[in-house]
């Protein structure tokens, strides 16, 4: 049942926010933040309970589930289930939500009570995405997702609002709807094997697919996930949708959005398809090492610094992306370890970013410098985060990345030395970040006010969880461990059901 | 014909009674809203009518009727349908025309004549049914003669509806030239026999041209959003649900149970239609700035996505293509019910600039648009994702793949104009509108039709237990 609160306390809050804000904005906000803090509180439950329990080598290795009937005519069932990777990307979740509600205090003065009812209703969609396991209600979930983006974008973004909107829901939703004909096609494939009509995850792994059919089903899939990530070629919506977003919706998109697309890779891609994700991997492999050298060298030529925050995700997601298809141990601790870091890191740049902006009215960095003398406490959490996004050793993202390289390594040097190359040129877009920003003579003469309280309660949280997963990674790689070990084993399963 | 024959004609029977009956109303007294009391009383009462014949289906009443369970379930939808339609039509007539009376004989005796339709076996009550509805639509079209779009757009339509006609007549006779007869049944067997004759081809290429200048399908389009346009809002409701979808359900019914959707030539032709209006309606629709034409290529896009689930053949397909149908009326008709409340004395609101700002100004009918624009883009939470999933679905179990792709390639492109409305209506504007009236009789219609569309959106159980007894094959 927890599972579906989760969802439900979303959606209603969103409601109520709506509809509270006609007559009083600050209510709505505090409804919003409310909602999404009693998630956040029954999820640090759910996962301190989990800890608690043995676990069990049970299959799947689910920690709570919930499952209803909802359409049995195509077998279609309300299915929810929790196992240690839905929930650090449901905690990031809620985490992220409270930051971006906070985030939008002040910048948001217009049609107070619609951005709530959109922020929460997009952050509901991701909860659904991470915690569906029957893939009918995941592409319900995965679709429900863009219309509240896309009116968070297109109502409160800024100058090219209305283009980054709508380029955004036609990249995902074509990608979607490739992923619709996938999951067709793999129900009535599994169909005609076992006369079963099934859109259950644990059913549908295992089914024996033709190579052939298994490898477009495959690319289905895989194309609505990497057009998420984003990966190399299919990147191009990111830049705009990000820059032109108002600062929550920038966090929610980098730090939420693109991880649902790393989690389909993960939960669906590879475990559904071995042998098809195996033989596609080398160019999988080609164009995550490209994206991840093509968004740090755009990152540097950026002078608009949301536009060169956004594509140092395309960089940071090549190497998850790098990670999830080198398929071992380490490289996928490290992909999951940098997906969460990301968001936290990736996250904070973009709320100080937007602060930012509030105060300068400009995203140009060329119009900054010389911030630290009056701004000092923002600029040092601004330094914080750029080098936690370089990969400096004791921070988070460091962690993810070292272990997604030393698992590469098993797989092929070449590309890890490549991709090595990488965290090196994240060196030159964040120290440009810092010293072209904060540092210098403030030539323009800015006199602004410092992080205020508000903004302290965002950014300091994010700074000691970045902090502990850089120092002591070890409970969130405990948490995910074994539904990790699980999904290994069903694609091997999987594998051998092939062979067989 | 006995008794219970009689008996089973019930829903036909209340119906036309009930049109009768409005045109005495009218005669003895003049006045709206009891002709409107009238007709909504006996469309339900025709709608109720429908339980009781239950027990007695299926079953052939003369050559030309069959009575089945696909039968019924469109009687239930086209009825349900005229009800709303009749509703919206209250409000608007109310400012607009002076002579408000006789529409609602003309809407009744249109319901007729779909409800033939969808019944007939034969090709007799398929062209009876057919001229029914289509006279009675001429009316309905150029109903408000003052207005010249109007009248305009009723002329339109009594040609091209009048030469589709001729074609089908001339599908139809060269087709019981050859076979000696026009009943559905005997044709069924008969054109087995004789699987690529010449005569019965072109025959049936006549009467597919004749089906499709009433579905508005490429390239038999080109009246449609004219026709949209010049029509008052709830009379084009009206045509984009009603008419067209008793016209697909005859389709459905003719071309499955006589086995001719699978003869190799006609598959094509329909595969060429369904690729063609998918394209055109999609792409034409992002010229234009007219919220009613908008709706009108949309629609020539939606008849093309039906076209893809009876392509993919089966009875999946037959499914499919009744929940679309349900979730198309409940959306078309929402859609064109905001438009018809936002229509004042002047004109109808219709041009994109009217809804600039509507959601800052009245967020709940904006609200209400947004639903029906998210259905009609197949977004989830709406019956028109679902509808759009099933018919994927079908097209995915028939392995239809080129039509499939087709299909979501070019509703990409749909989306491009369904944003641009909502773009439109959440633009925030400073401009200073008259105050507008606070309620509208078809608000509450609205507002049901909204609830019901997010429920089957959300809940379809109970309706795709409903779909999967609606099978076009006689005796099913």
């Amino acid at each position: 049942m927890i599972l579906l609160w989760f969802i439900v306390i979303l959606l209603a809050g969103g409601v109520l926010a709506w509809m509270v804000g006609h007559w009083s904005a600050l209510a709505s906000r505090w409804i919003a933040l409310a909602a999404v803090c009693a998630d956040f509180v029954l999820g640090l439950v759910t996962w301190v309970q989990s800890t608690s329990r043995v676990s069990l080598l049970e299959q799947p290795a689910w920690i709570r589930q919930l499952e209803w009937s909802w359409m049995p005519q195509f077998g279609i069932h309300f299915h929810l289930a929790l196992d240690g990777l839905s929930l650090l990307l449901i905690m990031l979740t809620f985490l992220l939500g409270v930051m971006s509600v906070l985030a939008s205090w002040s910048e948001i003065q217009e049609g107070v009570g619609f951005f709530h009812l959109n922020l929460l209703w997009v952050l509901a969609g991701i909860v659904g995405v991470f915690l569906a396991v029957d893939l009918f209600l995941f592409y319900f979930a995965w679709e429900l997702m863009l219309v509240p983006m896309y009116f968070l974008i297109a109502i409160w973004g800024h100058e090219r609002r209305v283009y980054a909107a709508v380029k955004f829901f036609i990249f995902t939703q074509l990608s979607g709807l490739l992923m619709l004909i996938a999951i067709l096609a793999l129900y009535f494939s599994h169909h005609q094997v076992t006369g079963i009509y099934t859109f259950e995850y644990a059913d549908l792994l295992g089914s024996s697919l033709s190579p052939s059919s298994a490898m477009w089903i495959m690319l289905g899939f895989f194309v609505a996930f990497a057009v998420k990530l984003p990966m190399f070629p299919l990147h191009t919506w990111l830049p705009d949708a990000h820059t032109e977003a108002p600062t929550a919706g920038s966090v929610v998109l980098a730090g939420l959005l693109l991880k649902t697309g790393a989690y389909g890779m993960l939960r669906f891609v590879v475990p559904l398809f071995p042998e098809a994700a195996r033989s596609a991997s080398p160019v999988i492999l080609v164009l995550a090492v490209i994206g991840i050298l093509y968004g740090a060298i755009l990152a540097f030529a950026q002078t608009d610094l949301k536009r060169l925050v956004a594509y140092t995700s395309v960089s940071h997601l090549g190497f998850v992306l790098l990670g999830i298809f080198t398929w071992n141990r380490l490289a996928l601790q490290g992909a999951v370890i940098t997906i969460i870091c990301h968001g936290i890191s990736t996250g904070s740049l973009f709320v100080l970013v937007g602060a930012l902006q509030e105060r300068l009215h400009t995203r140009e960095i060329d119009r900054m410098g010389g911030l630290w003398q009056t701004l000092p406490r923002l600029s040092g959490s601004g330094l914080y985060f750029a080098l936690a996004s370089m990969g400096l050793p004791g921070l988070g993202d460091f962690v993810g990345e070292f272990l997604i390289l030393l698992g590469v390594y098993q797989r092929s040097r070449v590309l890890t030395v490549i991709a090595a190359i990488g965290i090196l040129a994240s060196t030159f877009y964040a120290l440009k970040f810092v010293q072209y920003a904060f540092h210098g003579p403030n030539t323009h003469e800015w006199r602004l006010p410092d992080l205020s309280l508000r903004e302290g309660i965002i950014v300091a949280p994010m700074v000691v969880v970045l902090l502990w997963l850089g120092l002591y990674p070890q409970p969130v790689l405990n948490t995910f461990r074994p539904a990790m070990e699980a999904l290994e084993q069903h694609a091997a399963v999987t594998m051998q059901a092939l062979r067989r | 014909m006995n008794a219970a024959d009689l008996f089973a004609l019930l829903p036909l029977l209340l119906t036309a009674g009930t049109a009768v009956l409005v045109m005495l109303a009218i005669a003895i007294v003049r006045n709206h809203a009891l002709s409107l009391w009238i007709t909504l009383v006996g469309l339900a009462a025709s709608f109720a009518s429908l339980w009781p014949i239950e027990r007695l289906l299926p079953r052939q009443i003369t050559v030309l009727l069959i009575l089945d369970r696909y039968s019924v379930f469109y009687f239930g939808l086209i009825l349900a349908a005229t009800f709303v339609v009749s509703l919206l039509c209250y409000g608007y007539l109310k400012i607009h025309a002076e002579r408000r009376e006789e529409l609602y004989v003309l809407l009744t005796v249109a319901a007729l004549g779909s409800m033939v339709l969808v019944a007939s076996s034969h090709f007799v009550s398929f062209f009876l049914g057919l001229e029914i509805l289509s006279v009675a639509l001429y009316g309905l079209a150029a109903y408000l003669a003052t207005y010249r779009r109007s009248v305009e757009a009723g002329i339109k339509y009594l040609i091209l509806a009048g030469s589709s006609s001729a074609f089908l007549l001339f599908g139809m006779a060269l087709i019981y030239a050859q076979l000696g007869t026009m009943e559905l049944a005997r044709i069924a067997t008969l054109v087995t026999t004789i699987p690529n004759n010449p005569l019965i081809l072109v025959g049936l290429v006549l009467i597919i041209t004749g089906i499709g200048f009433k579905l508005g399908v490429v390239p038999f389009h080109l009246w449609t959003p004219d026709v949209y346009q010049g029509a008052s809002a709830p009379v084009t409701a009206f045509i984009a649900t009603v008419s067209k979808g008793a016209i697909f359900a005859l389709l459905l019914r003719y071309f499955y149970s006589s086995g001719a959707q699978s003869i190799r030539p006609v598959f094509v032709v329909f595969a060429i239609v369904a690729i063609a209006s998918m394209i055109v309606g999609n792409l034409l629709a992002l010229l234009q700035n007219n919220v009613k034409r908008i709706l009108a290529y949309s629609s020539i896009a939606h008849m093309g996505y039906l076209l893809v689930a009876f392509e993919a053949g089966g009875s999946m397909a037959s499914r499919a293509i009744a929940f679309y149908l349900v979730a198309y009326f409940i959306t078309t008709l929402g859609a064109f019910g905001v438009i018809t409340v936002l229509s004042d004395t002047e004109r109808d609101a219709d041009a994109l600039v009217d809804y600039r700002g509507l959601f800052w100004r009245r967020p709940v009918l904006a609200s209400i648009f947004t639903v029906m624009l998210l259905s009609l883009a197949g977004i989830p939470l709406t019956a028109g994702f679902l509808a759009k999933f099933y018919v994927v679905a079908a097209g995915v179990s028939g392995a239809a793949w080129v039509l499939v792709f087709v299909l979501v390639t070019s509703s990409v492109i749909g989306l491009f104009y369904y944003l641009r409305v909502l773009v439109t209506m959440y633009t925030r504007t400073s401009d200073v509108f008259p105050s507008q009236p606070a309620f509208h009789p078809a608000g509450a219609v609205l507002i049901s039709l909204t609830v019901l569309l997010v429920w089957l959106g959300v809940y379809p159980a109970v309706l795709l237990d409903l779909v999967r007894t609606v099978l076009p094959i006689s005796g099913g």
